[in-house]
């Protein structure tokens, strides 16, 4: 039987204690522990980015991360940024743009892009490209995201 | 850099969207967000891996580590006895029936014999996924070991090991000439392209190969199913039919229809990996056995491993001109790899040969191909469904004899393409054709007649190519219900797998109905409660089930109409129907809401108002008095969009790597329902094909797949897409499509791989017949040019 740790993690602004196997993955921790399903699993090897979430602030692929070594970290998906202004506005021109297709890479998307954003200040579309090169699309071609991220990154800057 | 260019032109924040600024109104031409997308932007869409239901249990299953094999048996009982586990399924465990679209080759689990590397073979259920997959390592499977057939080459040899050892007996669709290894072959010919090439002043001929590629949707496959009490399953699936997963499950299972319900969640994209089976049927039969909800999903490597891929083709192509230009013969040759089991794969072999001629007038021509069984995972449906494939050759040898007759390749061409009213190849007329708008909208935009001009540039270079595909095929239907309150239900059974069917259909149902999208609200597909949809593949639902969705809506408002007439006592003459869902006297402001019309109806008299229809592709693909048609799996298959693209190459001289640089796409979509969708489509299949063209290949080492990992299996990212793609979309409106419209999904990826292959040309001289065009494959070629000179 896989032994058992108890995890003190601090999810989206809740303090969640929970029981899980040694040596899980946060990915999985996040989704059939805490059925917080707005990471995607697309490869569970750190390519797609689809499971990609903030730890403290920054952009990590989730399905890389060991759950044991997020206690006393602020871990946040998608869902605690919803009334965030910058992300607002990523989600307007996400969809005004057409940059949603199937969705399944969105979220982690959308993640990158916030933080890119975050620092980025009027970025060209190469910096763009370059940004969100570690989340891959397999619908949109790309351009519509790009296109997305230069219009809230233009709204932002107003 | 070409002059007046820079990338950061391609960042359109400002442009201009084209959003009716009534919604409702006119709301068919207007791009319209997807309906889905706010759900999306937010992380709530629920996909398959994102079901939980109660008591549910997890799913892995162990694949064959040979690629032929007989198996003997099995012992499961260390498996049983892990931390967790349930059930354990065994080929022995389900029925003895096959599934297949076209020939039922395939048992829902490994059953006697297992075929590839990776076949599953048995399947543990457990309580956690973790310990189904630990479990699922400690089946035991005992094997014979049988010698593996690794090519379609080698399947075709007289003494090589057999397959499918009853195959003469398997159900087939269609007139398949099986026999052996040979799964299926086709024949077609018009003309008489054996002795036409005498009248040809230049004759072009060359062998291409082009290599498996993978899907690679980002959502992995997965299936969940729980059966209640009375023994019916209810199946959640990734999927791009209900009806064919529905279909499959069933045959293989042999369980009746009525028994299993199938459903979809939110599909993480389909590119042809989803619309026949995957792992629908094992999840079932372990849901059967142990009585509780059980739920697969797929690692990333098993994705890879088990589902299917675009098939590699070995072509043999010849054409033929006068010195006029005028083209005279084609014949084209072809050999796939079907893989372990025929899926879809007659399909693409017979389509494949219908586009080989391409959309060209081309008096005689011939195509043949032939359809191999060999012991790799099943090759199918892909985006393009064979077509990039061809066209990668066709559109090359076009290049070489204008290259040859000192021509300009986009008035050669124009020369030689279809018209409206022309028949395609095999007899079925082409009503609707936008191909001569295509040419001359991609020529405008690349400049092409300036590019003289461009500076001196030894390492860029431009190529064009041009394509058709159908839209069509088989049946669909539409159910539009007015509610009490006149609001609309619509349910069509039409899975939208991200691409936005569900609000294209909705736009066309709105837009009959004159009332707010808004108040159409689409239902999710069920094979109980939904008309039949054969599927979304084929670029077909805006065509097919499109039609179906404007017929039940003027049936719709016919019934509403009659209803009206009786309220207002006045004749139905008298009556129109008004933007926001209002019927009224002409000349007067009298008039009713549907919420009016439809409360009558619930409550006093009339009954509900219910609009259906369904309809079947019926238009024939074939006309004997014209062609002849050996082994053609589809008879009545789709009309006809049309496409043409020009891609802007650089290469790199010391390493060999092409990079696309700019891309002009044009596509002739009858009517853009939603341009934004139609765009995005066709930047999306760029992107795919610009995969297929330069770095995408699935590698077998021996009987095994090498690189089943995004690791080792490269798409294309943000950073390796042109800086400027540019989409025109064309309207020659189709007859009977809805509003116009006909296909767009996958017009776009057929021209991708061809038109680069024109461009690394341009740029070096050199003329490539094998795919992927990796950087070593340039730079051998550069090297070769070095010594020999350019080759026309």
């Amino acid at each position: 039987m896989t032994a058992k740790e108890v995890l003190t993690l601090d999810v989206n602004g809740a303090r969640r204690e929970i029981e899980v196997a040694c040596g899980e993955i946060l990915l999985t921790v996040l989704r059939d522990e805490l059925r917080i399903t707005s990471p995607k699993r697309g490869c569970n090897q750190g390519v797609c980015g689809a499971c990609t979430i903030l730890i403290n602030g920054v952009p990590q692929r989730s399905c890389l991360s060991l759950a044991a070594n997020c206690q006393s970290k602020e871990i946040r998906t998608l869902d605690a940024l919803l009334d965030d202004g910058r992300m607002r506005k990523l989600q307007d021109s996400f969809q005004g743009n057409g940059a949603v297709q199937c969705g399944f890479c969105t979220s982690g998307m959308m993640i990158t892009a916030w933080h890119f954003l975050e620092t980025s200040d009027q970025p060209t579309a190469t910096d763009i490209r370059s940004a969100l090169s570690g989340n891959l699309c397999r619908c949109t071609g790309y351009q519509k995201i790009i296109d997305s991220v230069a219009e809230a990154a233009q709204e932002t800057s107003q | 850099m070409t002059p007046g260019y820079k990338p950061e032109d391609t960042v359109r924040p400002d442009r201009q969207r084209a959003v009716a600024e009534e919604p409702g109104v006119n709301v068919v031409g207007a791009s319209v967000a997807k309906l889905d997308s706010r759900e999306k932007v937010v992380g709530r869409s629920e996909y398959i891996a994102d079901m939980y239901r109660p008591n549910m249990v997890h799913a892995a299953f162990v694949g064959s580590p040979h690629a032929h094999a007989r198996i003997l048996g099995y012992d499961v009982s260390k498996a049983l006895g892990a931390p967790g586990v349930v059930a354990v399924l065994t080929g022995d465990d389900v029925a003895d029936g096959r599934m297949g679209a076209f020939i039922k080759d395939e048992h829902a689990l490994a059953k006697g014999k297992v075929l590839y590397h990776g076949e599953p073979v048995a399947a543990v259920a457990a309580e956690t996924e973790a310990q189904a997959r630990d479990a699922a390592r400690l089946i035991e499977v005992h094997y014979e070991e049988l010698p593996a057939v690794l090519s379609p080459e080698q399947g075709l040899e007289p003494d090589a090991p057999i397959l499918h050892e009853n195959l003469q007996e398997y159900v087939k669709v269609f007139d398949a000439g099986s026999e052996g290894n040979l799964a299926a072959r086709t024949v077609f010919s018009e003309g008489d392209a054996d002795s036409a090439w005498d009248d040809c002043d230049v004759i072009v001929e060359g062998e291409f190969t082009t290599q498996p590629q993978a899907h690679v949707s980002m959502e992995p496959c997965g299936a969940l199913a729980e059966v209640d009490a009375t023994g019916r399953v209810t199946l959640w699936s990734a999927n791009q039919s209900v009806f064919r997963v529905q279909a499959n499950v069933c045959e293989s299972l042999q369980l009746p229809m009525s028994k299993l319900r199938s459903l979809t969640p939110r599909v993480g994209a389909g590119f042809g990996n989803k619309m026949e089976p995957h792992i629908q049927p094992i999840t079932v039969a372990l849901a059967l056995k142990c009585g509780r909800p059980v739920k697969m999903i797929l690692s990333r490597e098993e994705d890879f491993e088990v589902v299917r891929a675009r098939h590699p083709f070995r072509i043999r192509m010849k054409t033929g001109a006068r010195s006029d230009g005028t083209l005279v013969a084609r014949e084209c040759e072809v050999l796939l790899d079907c893989g372990a089991f025929a899926d879809d794969s007659p399909g693409v072999l017979g389509y494949s040969l219908l586009m080989a001629r391409g959309p060209y007038r081309i008096e005689h021509v011939k195509c043949s191909g032939k359809l191999v069984y060999t012991n790799k995972m099943r090759f199918g449906a892909f985006r393009g469904f064979g077509n990039p494939q061809v066209t990668f050759a066709g559109e090359q040898q076009i290049d070489q004899i204008a290259g040859k007759l000192g021509r300009d390749p986009f008035d050669l061409r124009r020369q030689n393409i279809c018209r409206e009213g022309d028949p395609w190849f095999l007899g079925q007329v082409v009503e609707s054709n936008g191909l001569d708008a295509c040419l001359d909208a991609v020529e405008s935009a690349c400049d092409w007649k300036n590019r003289d001009s461009w500076p001196d540039d030894t390492s860029r270079g431009l190529g064009i190519a041009i394509t058709a595909h159908i839209s069509g095929l088989l049946g669909t239907g539409a159910i539009v219900r007015v509610l009490e309150d006149g609001t609309v239900s619509l349910n069509t059974g039409a899975t939208d797998i991200g691409q936005g069917s569900d609000t294209v259909l909705s736009q066309i149902c709105a837009e009959t109905l004159q009332i707010p999208i808004e108040q159409v609200v689409v239902s999710s597909p069920d094979t109980d409660g939904s008309p039949y949809n054969w599927g979304t593949t084929a670029s077909r639902v805006t065509y097919t089930t499109g039609r179906a969705v404007s017929a039940a809506s003027h049936k719709v408002v016919a019934q509403m109409m009659q209803y009206a007439s009786e309220m207002l006592d006045c004749d139905k003459s008298d009556l129109e129907l008004r933007f926001g869902g209002r019927i009224g006297i002409k000349g007067s402001n009298t008039d009713l809401t549907f919420g009016d019309i439809s409360g009558r109806a619930h409550w006093a008299e009339g009954g509900p108002v219910v609009g259906s229809d369904t309809l079947v592709f019926d238009r024939n693909t074939h006309d004997p008095k014209r062609a002849s048609a050996l082994g053609l799996p589809f008879p009545r298959i789709g009309v006809m969009s049309f496409g043409a693209l020009a891609t802007e190459v650089e290469v790199d001289h010391v390493t060999g790597k092409t990079s696309v640089c700019r891309a002009w796409t044009a596509a002739d979509v009858g009517r853009a329902i939603n341009p934004q969708l139609v765009e995005v489509q066709l930047e999306g299949g760029f992107v795919q094909g610009m995969g297929f063209a330069l770095c995408e290949e699935m590698v077998w080492d021996g009987p095994r797949l090498a690189n089943p990992s995004l690791m080792d299996y490269k798409v294309p990212t943000s950073r390796d897409i042109p800086d400027h793609i540019e989409s025109i979309i064309v309207e020659a409106p189709e007859p009977d499509g809805p509003f116009g419209a006909k296909g767009a999904g996958e017009i776009c990826i057929n021209p991708v791989a061809a038109s680069i292959a024109n461009a690394v040309y341009d740029a070096t001289g050199f003329r490539h017949h094998h795919l992927p065009l990796t950087p070593e494959r340039v730079l051998n070629g550069l090297l070769d040019r070095d010594q020999t000179g350019p080759v026309p």
